[in-house]
């Protein structure tokens, strides 16, 4: 491969950029509400938990997709280094994402508190009522929201460094809209 | 034309010198920064001054103490159990599945305010009792009410204050007399809140205490239409007066042990009241009592039949938080609401986490005689 690196499809770059859309709001809206005691709280509260569910269904949707629709190979000139860093940072998002909304809903269930959706619409408890559970689930809940806000911003560096410094078309692999990538296709 | 420089891929573009290369590094680090540091604005760390739930945790454990495993507030309670007979008379203006007529059990917690949870009982100490209602398949219902007749204060910040203000001074082991000045100079609704608080019948214990919710919530109705509410807990137990006799005790849990023997004795009953509120009844401001003219609607009986040690006790694990609402019954604008739906989320993470650390409640389950069960 010389010049152009593959694209995402359509469909991954939706999901890619309408779940980066959602987890950076939702991350915002985790820390935001576990510091507040205004009105503020049960808004956010009444977001936090539908939209940590839609994740959860988001992700699954997004690894099927991922089968139908593999990502494009990363392009040769990466050293052996730079690409065990690229796949294992993916693996941890894709576990961060899945793992989080589900100890989150685990850790409701342990504490008993009612998981709405909307109105009367609820989920089931997945785990025991059981306070040392939920303590632990919790905490875990916190550890894991803020690896991953750590990780995505890794992630965002990584996309800038490749896009500003190494110029390989990882970053336009996924960021760019443009409707084709080939060279002939531009106007002169 | 010139030719599209900013395509992507290393045939199209020149390479970039050091300078470039480090000018760009820069930038990267600026833009990860400005997300780390937008983060951390979010999440409080940059505002020291803001009222967060450590704060409020910091302020209580300040004033009451570290107690691990407790409460953070009302942390001294007894458990008790029972049900409660919906009559179906509140259906009309709620949806909720806790008012179709029916019966559904309920765990609930009778307490003393105060995060101290070995404090000596006393007359004037607000007492509340706390219920979870379960209908069998259906949206659950969470309540906690107070003996008295409106809440001290109509803010969070205003609760911190009365918290930070009425903290022992070290000195002196007391709250200091200037501090609780400055709150009631800084809080005027703190004033007349207190006069009517002062003013309250105060019953010989919890049996016959009327339980107020105090701050105000919505009923929706199967059609839509929202009504503002305020509900109390009215005892079926005759009032008799706290004598002077009663409140110089030797028991140190003389209420609870009360409370304990009338159980022994036969069940106890609340009538659930509901009082519907006007267009203009204050709703965001828990220290206005509603006039006093206003429709009660009677929702049903609640019955106490059992009460238990927190030792032993299912409520133990529960967090009676005012929020966890079935769809019918709906939060107001009270900035109480939230901020109580708040503090006790921290209070409940705090203790569920000390479990290990928490020594004995002070009513045990030898103070508790078993009742004799068919």
């Amino acid at each position: 491969m010389t010049g152009q690196q593959a694209r995402f499809s359509a469909p991954s770059r939706v999901i890619h950029w309408l779940m980066a859309v959602m987890i950076l709001a939702m991350l915002c809206i985790g820390v935001g509400m576990a510091a507040s005691v205004s009105e503020r709280y049960k808004v956010l509260v009444s977001i936090h938990k539908p939209l940590g569910i839609a994740i959860l269904i988001l992700v699954v949707i997004r690894f099927v997709n991922r089968r139908i629709n593999p990502p494009p190979a990363l392009p040769d000139s990466l050293t052996p280094v730079l690409r065990m860093a690229a796949i294992a940072s993916h693996v941890l998002l894709y576990v961060l994402m899945f793992i989080t909304p589900l100890v989150g809903w685990g850790m409701l269930s342990a504490a008993r508190y009612p998981i709405i959706l909307y109105g009367p619409l609820h989920l089931p408890p997945i785990l025991p009522h059981d306070l040392a559970l939920y303590a632990l689930l919790r905490e875990l809940h916190t550890c894991l929201a803020y690896g991953f806000f750590a990780l995505i911003l890794v992630h965002f560096g990584a996309a800038l460094f490749h896009g500003l410094i190494r110029r390989d078309g990882v970053l336009a692999s996924m960021a760019s809209w443009r409707r084709t990538q080939t060279s002939g296709d531009i106007p002169r | 034309m010139p030719e599209d420089r900013s395509r992507d891929g290393p045939a199209a573009k020149g390479a970039l010198t050091s300078g470039d290369v480090l000018l760009r590094l820069g930038a990267i680090g600026a833009a990860m920064l400005l997300a780390a540091v937008a983060f951390a604005y979010v999440g409080g760390w940059l505002s020291p001054g803001r009222l967060t739930q450590d704060r409020m945790a910091a302020a209580l454990q300040e004033a009451n103490g570290i107690h691990p495993g407790f409460r953070l507030n009302h942390a001294k309670g007894l458990c008790a159990s029972g049900w409660f007979d919906s009559n179906g008379q509140a259906s009309a203006l709620s949806k909720a599945a806790v008012f179709e007529p029916g019966r559904m059990p309920l765990v609930g917690r009778f307490s003393l305010a105060g995060g101290m949870p070995f404090q000596t009982d006393a007359p004037g100490t607000v007492r509340a009792l706390a219920l979870r209602l379960t209908p069998r398949g259906a949206e659950e219902w969470r309540i906690a009410a107070l003996n008295i007749p409106v809440f001290i204060v109509n803010s969070a910040q205003g609760f911190y204050d009365q918290t930070v203000a009425s903290a022992p001074d070290p000195a002196t082991g007391k709250p200091d007399p200037a501090r609780m000045k400055a709150f009631l100079a800084a809080h005027p609704e703190a004033v007349k809140a207190f006069a009517l608080i002062k003013d309250r019948p105060i019953s010989t214990g919890f049996a016959n205490s009327t339980f107020n919710g105090l701050n105000a919530f919505r009923f929706v109705s199967a059609a839509g239409a929202s009504v503002p509410i305020r509900w109390s807990l009215v005892p079926a137990q005759a009032f008799v007066a706290e004598s002077t006799a009663q409140s110089a005790p030797t028991d140190t849990n003389y209420l609870f042990s009360g409370l304990i023997a009338q159980v022994t004795e036969h069940p106890l009953q609340w009538r659930l009241l509901v009082t519907v509120g006007q267009p203009g009844d204050p709703t965001d401001d828990a220290t206005l009592p509603w006039p006093s003219d206003r429709t009660q609607i009677d929702a049903g009986t609640v019955t106490i039949d059992q009460v238990s040690s927190e030792a032993t006790g299912t409520c133990t694990d529960i967090n009676y938080d005012p929020l966890v609402l079935p769809s019918g019954i709906e939060s107001s604008d009270d900035p109480i609401l939230s901020a109580r739906s708040a503090v006790y989320a921290r209070s409940f993470t705090l203790r569920a986490g000390e479990q290990r650390e928490k020594p004995p409640s002070a009513i045990t389950p030898q103070d508790v005689p078993a009742r004799g069960r068919l």
